[in-house]
């Protein structure tokens, strides 16, 4: 029996070990593939011809200069994301949390088959309904334009879903009654009331709602031709273009300066973000 | 008790009616057009009014048979989607099986969790072009690599192979993802009973027979949920290959998306046969997150309802004859 024991422990370190060699070979996977990207914007484009390094080198500036010289303006495209990112996280929180709290709180007719319509309607793609959206905007003359990036956000099934989940778990409808007796009107009950309630769930919707918005490429290439327009990701697409065919310095330091501002943003709230995705996917 | 009489329902109908107006506007109406489209002649840089062709199915009927470029995209995706999921399948089932068993007890899960998730939120179209500069000919960073190891002598162009090329989309596209899926099913495991874990350990149960005979089969819902999205977001892959390789070498990566994204935007302006391509793809998309709903649905579940239904039919039949 003791033996038998004894054996299994020593399976369980050599399995352990096992495990946190594959783990950390995969962290290091994850972190090695930036690093160098951070590392070679630092470097000139012959040291990185060279072979490859993991020391940062004393070209940043140089490589900027290059970068901001060839016409790319990332200021610009991070303005531009910016504003179509943020304006469109508003839109799917506020009006997800609306529909959602209409789903939970009041009782009508069509409430059961319009719920089943959000679970059927929330894996259609973008991208099969791209064609006839591009023919339509550019009848209203709004190529070029933020709206068309910004207003569909405002109807996002997926996140209806979650935030009726949260809902249907954590609204109590004596506080909406309380605020009835109070003479509160059901509009108002919301905005002061039940949003601030839902911060949670709204917290971590917007941060994935963000970073869906600001990593999209399909449509604001197709809408957006005017060069003051682009966003961050047509911006990295021009990096791939020929006037930096041998300008790797510049090209790493482009790559750099897109990403950066999400890997600020994912260390600043990697926990609410792991905890999110964790809370995405337990959907039952 | 005065206000019993007040009906609330119509708040109901005002507070979800800016997404119903938001979804008809900008889903359901484009859509609709997108698939009349598919049946008119549609082309060229200046609109004209909507025409259907003679055949309204010919797009389709060309696209099908007479359209390599497209079978091919249609075939490329297929193949990318697949071994991008099969191994990220692999492995987030496996980490999770490491990271949930209690009798292994793995320190610092939080921060592996944190360096596996990374990749999904960086921008898919950085990540690619990082690749691609990353694979450069004759000198980059891979090439340096292994010359230094002495793997090669001479530079060599990974990205001219065709299957070298695919898998490395498929390996960014895994690469992206498998953080993703290992935290969902990790957070399903969570949500499993205890005391069904409990008593497996009781009846000697080791840790593969927990795993492939309680962990799996109560994650069913979460896998089918992971499958779809999955497969969803694979048919539509667009970022990744487009700007990796632009659809190269020899069109080996191109994907659905990246058709249709070249039939209509690239200079040729043949919106018909895009919006064809791109019912084509909803269709298939559909077809296909509906067999898997019926494939994984509770099947335990739906006998019960049976049940129920026969024992009430029953009952009522019971209760007529009386």
């Amino acid at each position: 029996m003791a033996k038998v024991q004894r054996s299994s422990t020593v399976n369980q370190k050599i399995s352990r070990t096992i495990i946190y060699i594959v783990c950390i070979s995969l962290a290091v996977l994850s972190i090695l593939l930036f690093w160098i990207m951070f590392v070679n914007a630092t470097r000139s484009t012959p040291e990185i011809q060279s072979g490859l390094s993991l020391i940062p080198s004393t070209h940043m500036m140089s490589n900027l200069r290059v970068l901001l010289d060839k016409s790319f303006d990332p200021w610009k495209g991070f303005l531009n994301s910016f504003i179509i990112s943020s304006s469109a996280t508003i839109c799917t929180v506020y009006f997800s949390s609306l529909t959602a709290y209409g789903l939970v709180a009041y009782n009508w007719k069509l409430r059961q088959p319009f719920f089943t319509f959000i679970l059927c309607v929330m894996m259609i793609p973008s991208q099969a309904s791209a064609i006839g959206f591009y023919q339509f905007m550019y009848k209203l003359h709004w190529t070029n334009n933020f709206l068309p990036l910004i207003l569909p956000a405002i109807a996002a099934p997926a996140v209806v879903f979650f935030m009726r989940q949260y809902l249907l778990a954590t609204l109590s409808m004596e506080i909406v009654e309380a605020a009835r007796v109070d003479g509160s009107g059901e509009f108002s009950t919301f905005n002061r009331i039940i949003l601030p309630l839902m911060m949670p769930a709204v917290a971590t919707q917007a941060i994935f709602a963000f970073v869906a918005n600001w990593n999209n490429l399909f449509m604001p290439l197709i809408l957006l031709t005017q060069k003051d327009k682009y966003t961050m990701p047509i911006m990295v697409s021009l990096l791939r273009g020929d006037i930096y065919k041998t300008e790797f310095g510049s090209i790493y330091m482009g790559l750099a300066l897109t990403a950066l501002p999400l890997f600020v943003v994912y260390f600043l709230l990697s926990r609410y973000i792991i905890a999110g995705v964790a809370l995405g996917g337990v959907k039952e | 008790m005065r206000r019993k009489g007040v009906n609330y329902s119509k708040y109901g109908y005002m507070f979800t009616f800016p997404f119903v107006l938001a979804f008809v506007v900008f889903s359901l109406y484009p859509i609709l057009y997108t698939a009349v489209i598919g049946f008119t002649d549609m082309k060229g840089i200046i609109p004209k009014p909507i025409h259907f062709l003679d055949n309204p199915f010919q797009n389709f009927k060309e696209l099908l048979f007479d359209n390599a470029s497209f079978r091919k995209s249609l075939i490329n995706t297929g193949l990318l989607w697949i071994f991008n999921f099969i191994p990220q399948m692999v492995l987030a089932l496996l980490l999770t099986a490491w990271f949930t068993n209690r009798r292994l007890n793995i320190k610092g899960q939080g921060a592996f969790k944190v360096l596996l998730y990374m990749p999904n939120i960086i921008t898919a179209s950085t990540i690619a072009v990082l690749f691609s500069t990353l694979f450069a000919y004759p000198m980059g960073p891979v090439n340096s690599l292994f010359q230094m190891l002495g793997w090669s002598d001479a530079p060599i162009f990974f990205l001219q192979n065709k299957g070298t090329a695919r898998g490395i989309v498929s390996f960014i596209q895994f690469w992206m993802w498998y953080g993703n899926t290992m935290i969902v099913l990790i957070a399903g495991v969570a949500g499993i009973n205890p005391a069904l874990f409990e008593s497996a350990a009781i009846d000697g149960a080791n840790g593969f027979q927990t795993f492939f005979r309680i962990t799996l089969p109560s994650l069913r819902t979460i896998l089918l949920f992971t499958l779809i999205t999955s497969l969803v977001g694979g048919l539509t892959m667009f970022d990744i290959p487009q700007l990796f390789l632009a659809g190269g070498p020899d069109d080996s990566t191109l994907t659905t998306s990246m058709f249709i994204y070249g039939q209509a935007f690239k200079g040729s302006y043949m919106y018909n046969r895009a919006a064809a391509a791109s019912m084509i793809m909803f269709a298939i998309t559909a077809v296909l997150s509906g067999f898997l709903f019926y494939l994984m649905r509770d099947r335990d579940e739906a006998r019960l309802k049976k049940a129920e239904k026969k024992y009430r039919k029953a009952a009522e039949a019971a209760v007529r004859e009386v």
